[in-house]
């Protein structure tokens, strides 16, 4: 096990390094260059000249490699450069958005696995009822409707005509004065809007997952022998089959992992919400190589982290794959 | 930290009902009518700013802030005169190379440091100091020395005379005992600044909100709101609902959200006035295509601005006539619009030797078609809607346009910088100041420059050269209005259309007042009464 996980490892650092040149091949080579996030050009003020002023104070003329080479002797000091655009240190910005990104991704994903599972089962077991085809209908209207759409219409009815629940932001306008209870109160409030929405976007493919590999399962022989036993269906669905049938979603729980960080630009945008999507796309469009580079990197570096994670769960809970590896 | 809490009505608003059913807003007493402190300002902002510090600011999201944050030496008054701000008053020698500002004695920073004249002379070095990243050096390009003859008196001398001299004193002053032997690019300030103006910077949270509070010493007295707050909502429909259910107090509209039922302004107040902006059309003069000036009118001939105004802006702007805004004292009220005639059109273009012989619809001469492309930038609808409508204007007199719209990095890097086009949309934001010899002048040519589409014409460079160095404003007057007559007959641009703002106040703010500056130039002046105020400050 020792010399599968060393070996593991050090593909995995080697990828990482892969991802990091790609990403800053591919940035390069994208057309355009460096510009602030102004769309709109003022008689008075020359951007061009603060921009001449900036590639060479950064070294933007040099060939990519060398930057690249830079970059990289910076990065093994654990020092991302800082972003272009206001000159904060490139992990200071992403360490302020990560929180609530992720914040919000646990509580989505945590919902997701907690209603799919059940959702899945019951299309499963109630195989062409009505129920299945209901199960079927909701989880892919979720899977189809545009986030934003669906979102601004939940934010004009719990908003705006009910004045029920906040519309955008995470905090309200007076939070930093709130005891820690009232604080968390107003935060709950900000992100029930955002969590339901990614959760019900986000239902049909766990569910569907769910429902097709209990089918499978089902048609085993082990269950056909549960049953001649005489076992109690409930027992023979929940103990004998979800069981097996869970075992894939380990592997998508590991692949989820990097969900859990990326953030999704339109919905933040939407929800005002101060996370790693619009982090990401803001300096892509903008050309902040920095802060583009350090959410590649750390993206790259969950994503690695989380298909390592799941291997090993995957090693642990099957003992078919735990196995092979010795032979 | 001390903050705001909605005083007590306001809970149940912001909470309950608030959006269903309309508060309704209680009668104004006499007392109410005498302005009092109090209460929070909030406004919505698309974008974040980046950089506090007005030297190094080119994103209007700072622009914005640093507007309650910072004072130049001289402003524009409500009637676009230009006062003075931090000077008290200057002297310009006759010559015009001369100028010398008399600051006031009474400012303090907003940590309680007197500002001298050493200030000044601070602000300008960093302006023409080439590590510092500012995009305003070249108004300050002219000037030959700055100094301080003595705590409160700077003496500006320029090289040439420089008219919008004056004007370009507007920038905001920084302090110099902040960023002295500081990387003045990356100081702790830029995100936390210090500043003279009638608020005080309080707290920046990254992509979420910027709190500023009353400055209690400010020269001209203290500002009767006690806090602004500038949410970022990056999205304005959503900002629209933030809006209505007044969670936010003030916003630009888009033509269609200022059109929207009367019931979702209950709480708020509309504003129109024209903006100091233009919309343009225009060609790539290295272009062949374009160098035949009855092309370029027969262009201008088969647009129906009117039709452009109505479908894009809702008619919420004025079709336009030349480079400068009908509230300048440069516009020319007497310089005739190429009305909308395609029958003269195809008539010029037929004598520039466009005909359709083929009979496919587009006109063609020398065997090859009248086709071109015009681009846009990506995230303006309006100048997108622009193309798309005068694509089939163009249409109906047999020439064919495609249309691009770019993403903008590589559209400004890779075809406006590069002058690679042959036809483009987009718009200038412009100075008080009709200067726009950066954007016109021969010299201005080349990559990266503004003049991208290649304007030369000795006469206009002349007349833009002549309008830098008068000073008397009866003068300049005549030259930027030969200048109006000679662009509108050139055109090098079809001027399209000078769109309107449209901002909207919470109706509980008084003294909101539209002035040609438009609103907010007395914002230090408004006010809530006691009985409308919806926020209060803890402690």
């Amino acid at each position: 096990m020792g010399a599968y996980l060393l070996r593991r490892l050090s593909l995995t650092l080697v990828v990482l390094v892969g991802i990091t040149l790609l990403t800053s091949v591919v940035m390069r080579l994208a057309p355009g260059g460096l510009t602030g996030g102004v769309t709109d050009l003022s008689a008075r003020a020359s951007a061009h000249e603060q921009r001449k002023k900036f590639i060479a104070l950064y070294d933007l003329d040099k060939p990519w490699y060398v930057q690249y080479g830079r970059w990289l002797k910076r990065l093994s000091r654990l020092d991302f450069g800082r972003s272009f655009k206001d000159d904060r240190p490139v992990l200071e910005k992403i360490g302020e958005r990560l929180p609530n990104t992720l914040l919000l991704n646990f509580l989505s994903l945590g919902l997701v696995f907690l209603v799919a599972i059940p959702v899945g089962v019951l299309a499963a077991v109630k195989q062409n009822t009505f129920w299945d085809r209901a199960v079927s209908v909701f989880v892919f209207v979720g899977f189809s409707v545009p986030t934003f759409w669906l979102a601004l219409m939940l934010m004009i009815l719990f908003g705006v005509n009910l004045g029920w629940l906040p519309l955008s932001g995470l905090h309200s306008l007076n939070a930093d004065e709130m005891s820690f209870a009232a604080y968390g109160a107003d935060m709950g409030k900000h992100l029930i809007l955002p969590v339901l929405i990614s959760t019900f976007t986000g239902l049909a493919g766990l569910s569907r997952f769910v429902r097709n590999g209990l089918l499978e399962v089902i048609r085993q022989d082990y269950i056909r022998t549960a049953r001649a036993k005489g076992l109690p269906e409930s027992r023979v669905i929940f103990h004998h089959a979800l069981r097996n049938a869970l075992l894939p979603v380990i592997t998508i729980l590991g692949l989820s992992l990097p969900d859990l960080i990326g953030g999704g630009f339109i919905f933040e945008t939407i929800f005002a919400f101060p996370g790693m999507g619009r982090l990401g796309f803001d300096a892509i469009m903008a050309r902040d190589f920095p802060v583009v580079m350090g959410v590649g990197t750390i993206a790259a570096f969950l994503t690695l982290a989380g298909n390592f994670l799941a291997d090993l769960a995957y090693a642990a809970v099957d003992p078919r794959i735990r196995l092979s590896g010795k032979r | 930290m001390k903050f705001f809490l909605p005083a007590g009505f306001s809970v149940c608003c912001l909470l309950s009902a608030c959006g269903r059913d309309p508060v309704p807003e209680p009668a104004l007493s006499a007392a109410d009518l005498r302005p009092t402190r109090g209460d929070t300002f909030v406004e919505a902002s698309l974008g974040d700013p980046s950089r506090l510090n007005p030297l190094l600011a080119s994103d209007s999201a700072s622009g914005s802030v640093n507007g309650y944050l910072f004072n130049g030496l001289v402003k524009y008054d409500r009637d676009l005169k230009l006062v003075g701000d931090l000077a008290e008053f200057w002297t310009v020698s006759p010559t015009g190379l001369d100028i010398v500002f008399h600051l006031r004695k009474n400012v303090l920073w907003h940590d309680g440091v007197p500002l001298t004249a050493d200030d000044v002379v601070f602000t300008y070095q960093r302006l023409i100091d080439p590590k510092v990243m500012t995009p305003y050096g070249s108004d300050f390009a002219l000037v030959k020395s700055v100094t301080a003859v003595d705590p409160h008196t700077v003496r500006v001398v320029y090289k040439e005379p420089f008219a919008p001299a004056l004007e370009s004193w507007g920038i905001g002053i920084v302090p110099q005992h902040i960023f002295q032997n500081t990387d003045f690019n990356t100081n702790f300030a830029n995100r936390a600044p210090i500043g003279t103006g009638p608020y005080k910077f309080q707290i920046l949270k990254t992509d979420e909100k910027t709190v500023l509070v009353a400055n209690p010493h400010y020269f001209e007295g203290r500002p009767n709101i006690d806090r602004v707050v500038i949410r970022v909502i990056p999205d304005s429909s959503v900002q629209f609902l933030e809006l209505r259910s007044q969670s936010i107090d003030s916003m630009g509209l888009s033509p269609d959200q200022y059109m929207a039922y009367d019931s979702f302004f209950k709480h708020h107040q509309k504003f129109r006035y024209p903006s100091f902006s233009y919309t343009f059309f225009g060609f790539n003069l290295q272009r062949e295509l374009f160098k035949d000036l009855r092309v370029r009118q027969a262009l201008s001939l088969a647009l129906d601005k009117r039709e452009i105004i109505d479908g894009v802006l809702l008619g919420y702007g004025r079709s336009a006539t030349g480079p400068f805004p009908p509230s300048s004292w440069a516009f020319d009220p007497t310089v005739p619009e190429l009305l909308f005639d395609p029958v003269r059109a195809k008539a010029l273009l037929a004598e520039a030797g466009w005909r359709d012989t083929d009979g496919d619809g587009v006109l063609d001469k020398d065997g090859k078609p009248f086709a071109f492309t015009v681009i846009t930038n990506q995230g303006n609808k309006m100048r997108e809607q622009t193309a798309v409508i005068l694509q089939a204007h163009l249409a109906r007199v047999g020439i064919k346009v495609e249309v691009r719209v770019l993403e903008w990095s590589s559209f400004i890097h890779d075809f406006v910088d590069k002058g690679n086009f042959d036809a483009i949309i987009l718009g200038w934001n412009l100075g008080r100041d009709p200067d726009q010899y950066l954007i016109w002048h021969s010299s201005q040519k080349g990559e990266g420059r503004y003049n991208f589409i290649g304007y030369q014409n000795p006469l206009a460079d002349k007349l833009w050269e002549d309008g830098r160095r008068t000073f008397d404003q009866r003068e300049r007057q005549v030259i930027y209005r030969k200048l109006h007559r000679m662009l509108a007959e050139d055109l090098p641009y079809i001027f399209l259309y000078y769109p309107e703002a449209l901002p909207t106040v919470h109706k509980r703010f008084q003294s909101v007042i539209v002035a040609p500056a438009g609103i907010g130039w007395n914002f230090r002046e408004w006010y809530v009464p006691k009985s409308l105020q919806r926020y209060r400050l803890a402690s």
